[in-house]
């Protein structure tokens, strides 16, 4: 049968008895799935078939989907369904989505929330979006043109998002007289291509979204399909969140809720399993143990939660548990670890700088990391390992991360809230990029602090001081090593124990192999950095002159020293004035175009924002600027 | 065994997270607060998100003056109810030029809505703002995120906005910048209307129908809620049995002819009428693609 009358137009029980069709439809379940195809695959055409069908499109809208119809459709004088999903202007006008959607249709049995995304190659990161979120991925293939390069993409990436759910939507029946041995070869192209990546199963179904076969029942021009059709299937596939009810229990804390002092609860969105009052439970990362009081709820205390509930517990014992750290069931806790070796999908036009200090996000918890050079990327059309030294928009690869300290984790595998995280740029706030932790780095656990008997403490104590860092920074010329130079013979002068790293000095030695890219200079930084931390232990003053252009770098260093050791000393000169001085002519090359990624001319100098002090040398003299540093430093 | 969760236990819980998640970043978050069903819906799980404490923001109604009475009493209700501070703006320029939606079309929208909200949150130095839109209300809401960014001049770039991946909210922003964010994003109306029998939600009466004084104007039956309605030659207020399925500026805002007066009749009707929520109201009817660029300008 063909249909083109929407099967799920009216429920009799609507109008019969209303309070048993809302009874009913209470108890719906939900089914989040994704579209992904190439351009002219239908997938828009789909969803409009989806939502035509089920109902979701009033009587306006059809009008005002027929006018538009014949005005800018695509079908001639027929109902063009892909008007009714593409939303944004500018792509009304272009014939094609850009971004990701949200569609949503019921039928009896189910609601549903469709993830419409782009074919287009450079749309990479909004399929990854939409994927995360999807318990169910329908990839169309056009049956005219077979598997295609984008279809390779789509269902790597789909089961890289660790979607167990796969259905072959073969569209476009119509266009090839409903031929079998045509479905079939693509059938059999695509199992081969499936199980070379490690899909396991998926379910073919050949349809038109245009003419409405095997969408919502049989269709009588494929006689030979014996198979379920789409709306059906969509309806019975089991969804993945009442399985993780049997995993063990996980909840990140999202948020501490403290009315008064007689109260305190922990609120968050369980990950895996179930809690009932009395249950044993571990707070990680601290190891702290105790027992579920209460589960509170604005409708009075609960017996249980389970997986995918937000909800409240108290504690029995009055432990320290604030917002990013994780209750487990004490006898079955997460890993651990500061090291992860990670899947990455680069999703910023800004490139991926290894070594560079990233905002990470998992769960609740955000800490800084740091992300290594990548093992390799990815081609996703051949899956073939390619060496990189980044990654830059669309890219997938394997890096190692290391974290500024040791989170709660699960593989994203086995838990996608415990395991999927994100980068955040630490400059422009930006996303940068989506990543699944494969597993911990075993160095991660196997190297451990040495405690040493004479601490750093002890260092300092013998020589009578604070230690700490004066980071100068600011432009070439502006003047940081004339004024970390007065700084320490002033220091000297009062019996300080002091040392100078100047920027020109350790590129002849510790980081000579370092060039001038924006990578070399983030590592340079970060050595001079630890170098500069293992002074300080040692109870050094430490005083450096580096350019440091990039605020992130900075940061980092600030995060590796103790609180209230870390002086941050903005040299300010406008660039006008560094460059009439240019006392080392390198100005004048750089202008030449014989030096490249000069600060402040072809590559950029990000002034601090929240430095200590700011030493304005248009108008005081490096001694007066060493006295105000060694004031702030000595008060 | 396992308990299977339901579409709407799905959406309370995602919606519950994404308010938490505010409120453990932002500095000084604020509910707008407009008085329909969205809203009642939003406010209900925010009381559920952080109960025993009271939701920890203010409640903010950006008024234009015109409202129906009915809303503003219910409003100055639930925000006691709810043990929350009720911010109330009005544009003071609007009120000082005496906009209205009968002498002013679209500027009405513009000075009261538009301005009258970069003001508040220019005001209060509010860095979020909880907002009940629907992706399934208008086709350019499909694409809208759940944090939608805002510059600090409050526009929308559509071409600007970050992906949202797995259940993580990147809340990070520059001085000035400010975010909108929907945590009823994935309800279709069927599951406000659902939830709302379900919880037992007070909503505002105008949603039930009732004999109300109207006139019927271009093509919209209109209700006569107060003197201030300025009627036309031959125009004269007749009683009909009407309710409404939106609620807005009631100058703006078309009645449908109705009996249903309890919560499942309502739910009844609108499964079986055949024309969508938002054609009620005027705003929409403009050009297509009209509240695309009501959002860019910053309407909510």
């Amino acid at each position: 049968m063909t249909t083109n009358d929407p099967i799920y137009k009216t429920d009799a029980l609507i109008a019969q008895d209303i309070d048993a069709y809302l009874e009913a439809h209470q108890h719906k379940t939900m089914l989040r799935f994704i579209t992904c195809g190439s351009v002219d695959d239908g997938k828009s055409t789909l969803i409009g078939r989806l939502l035509y069908d089920s109902k979701m499109i009033f009587e306006d809208q059809l009008a005002a989907l027929e006018a538009d119809s014949k005005r800018v459709g695509t079908q001639g004088q027929e109902i063009d369904f892909a008007l009714l999903v593409d939303g944004l202007a500018a792509e009304r006008e272009q014939g094609i989505t850009i971004d990701v959607a949200y569609r949503f249709f019921a039928t009896e049995k189910r609601k549903f929330i469709v993830a419409d995304t782009p074919g287009h190659e450079q749309y990479t990161r909004n399929m990854v979006t939409g994927a995360s979120t999807a318990d169910l991925a329908v990839i169309l293939i056009d049956a005219r043109k077979g598997v295609l390069t984008q279809t390779r993409r789509h269902s790597y990436l789909v089961h890289q998002l660790g979607i167990r759910h796969i259905v072959l939507a073969v569209n476009k029946m119509d266009l090839v007289d409903y031929d079998q041995a045509t479905f079939d070869e693509i059938v059999a192209d695509y199992k081969t291509f499936a199980e070379s990546i490690g899909i396991e199963g998926f379910t073919p179904i050949p349809i038109s979204g245009f003419k409405g076969d095997n969408i919502t029942g049989p269709s009588e021009n494929t006689p030979w399909y014996k198979g379920p059709s789409l709306l059906p299937y969509l309806e019975a596939v089991e969804v993945d969140v009442t399985s993780d009810q049997e995993r063990p229990f996980r909840m990140p804390v999202q948020w501490v809720n403290r009315p008064n002092l007689d109260f305190r609860g922990f609120s968050g969105l369980i990950a895996s399993g179930t809690v009932k009052p009395g249950d044993e439970v571990r707070v990680l990362p601290s190891g702290k143990t105790s027992k579920v009081a209460r589960i509170v709820s604005l409708e009075g205390d609960r017996d249980t939660a389970v997986a995918g509930e937000s909800t409240t517990i108290t504690l029995a014992d009055e432990i320290d548990c604030s917002r990013g750290q994780v209750i487990v069931a004490a006898k079955e806790p997460l890993e651990v670890a500061d090291q992860f070796e990670s899947t990455l999908v680069w999703m910023d036009e800004t490139e991926l700088v290894p070594g560079r200090a990233y905002w990470l996000k998992i769960g609740t918890q955000t800490v800084s990391a740091t992300v290594h050079e990548p093992k390799y990327e990815v081609n996703v059309n051949t899956q073939e390992h390619l060496a990189t030294k980044t990654l830059d928009l669309n890219a997938i690869g394997v890096a190692n991360i290391t974290t500024d300290r040791e989170i709660p984790f699960a593989p994203y595998g086995e838990n996608r809230d415990l395991g999927g995280f994100i980068l955040i740029d630490k400059m422009t706030n930006q996303t940068a990029a989506a990543g699944m932790i494969n597993f911990a780095l075993r160095r991660a656990q196997n190297i451990h602090w040495q405690a040493t008997d004479i601490g750093r403490e002890h260092h300092a104590n013998m020589k009578h001081q604070k230690p700490a860092v004066v980071w100068l920074t600011g432009l070439s010329g502006s003047g940081k090593s004339t004024i970390a130079n007065i700084v320490e013979k002033k220091l000297a002068r009062m019996n300080r124990h002091t040392f100078l790293l100047d920027g020109d000095n350790v590129r002849h030695g510790l980081n000579k192999d370092l060039g001038f890219t924006e990578a070399d200079r983030v590592e340079n930084i970060r050595r001079v950095g630890e170098v500069a931390k293992l002074m300080t232990d040692a109870g050094l003053i430490v005083v450096t002159a580096f350019i440091s252009p990039f605020r992130s770098e900075r940061d980092m260093v600030r995060a590796m020293m103790q609180p209230g050791e870390f002086l941050e000393v903005f040299v300010d000169t406008p660039l006008e004035v560094a460059e009439a001085r240019d006392v080392k002519g390198l100005y004048a090359k750089a202008r030449a175009g014989q030096l490249k990624n000069f600060t402040g001319i072809d590559s950029p100098y990000e002034a601090p924002e929240n430095a200590e002090m700011r030493i304005d040398t248009t108008a005081i003299n490096p001694e007066e600027a060493a006295d105000l540093i060694i004031e702030r430093l000595i008060p | 065994m396992n308990k299977t969760l339901t579409h709407l236990q799905r959406l309370e819980a995602e919606s519950i997270h994404i308010l938490r998640e505010v409120v453990a970043e932002a500095d000084n978050p604020v509910m707008l607060y407009s008085v329909g069903k969205d809203s009642a819906v939003m406010l209900h799980l925010a009381k559920k998100a952080f109960y025993p404490s009271p939701p920890p923001f203010p409640l903010m109604h950006v008024d234009t003056t015109w409202k129906f009475q009915a809303m503003y009493n219910l409003r100055d209700k639930a925000a006691k109810d709810a043990g929350m501070e009720l911010i109330v703006h009005q544009n003071p320029e609007a009120k000082a030029k005496g906009i209205n939606p009968f002498d002013h079309g679209s500027l009405h929208t513009d000075m009261w809505k538009t301005e009258g909200l970069k003001q508040a949150l220019d005001k209060h130095g509010f860095d979020v703002a909880f907002g009940g839109a629907r992706r399934d209300e208008e086709k350019s809401r499909a694409k809208e995120r759940v944090f939608s960014f805002r510059s600090a001049n409050h526009r929308w770039d559509p071409k600007n906005q970050r992906p949202e991946l797995w259940r993580l909210y990147n809340a990070k922003k520059a001085k000035g910048e400010s975010v909108r964010v929907f945590p009823i994003s994935n309800w279709t109306e069927l599951d406000i209307w659902q939830y709302i029998h379900l919880e037992g939600i007070e909503i505002v009466p105008l949603y039930f129908s009732a004999p109300r004084p109207t006139v019927e104007r271009d093509g919209l039956i209109l209700m006569v809620d107060d003197d201030r309605f300025p009627l036309r030659d031959g125009e004269e207020p007749k009683m009909r049995s009407v309710r409404f399925r939106t609620l807005g500026c009631y100058p703006l805002t078309g009645a449908v002819e109705s009996e249903a007066q309890t919560l499942p009749e309502v739910i009844q009707e609108m499964l079986l009428t055949t024309t969508s929520e938002r054609q009620g109201r005027a705003i929409d009817h403009d050009q297509s693609a009209s509240m695309e660029k009501k959002k860019q300008e910053g309407y909510f």
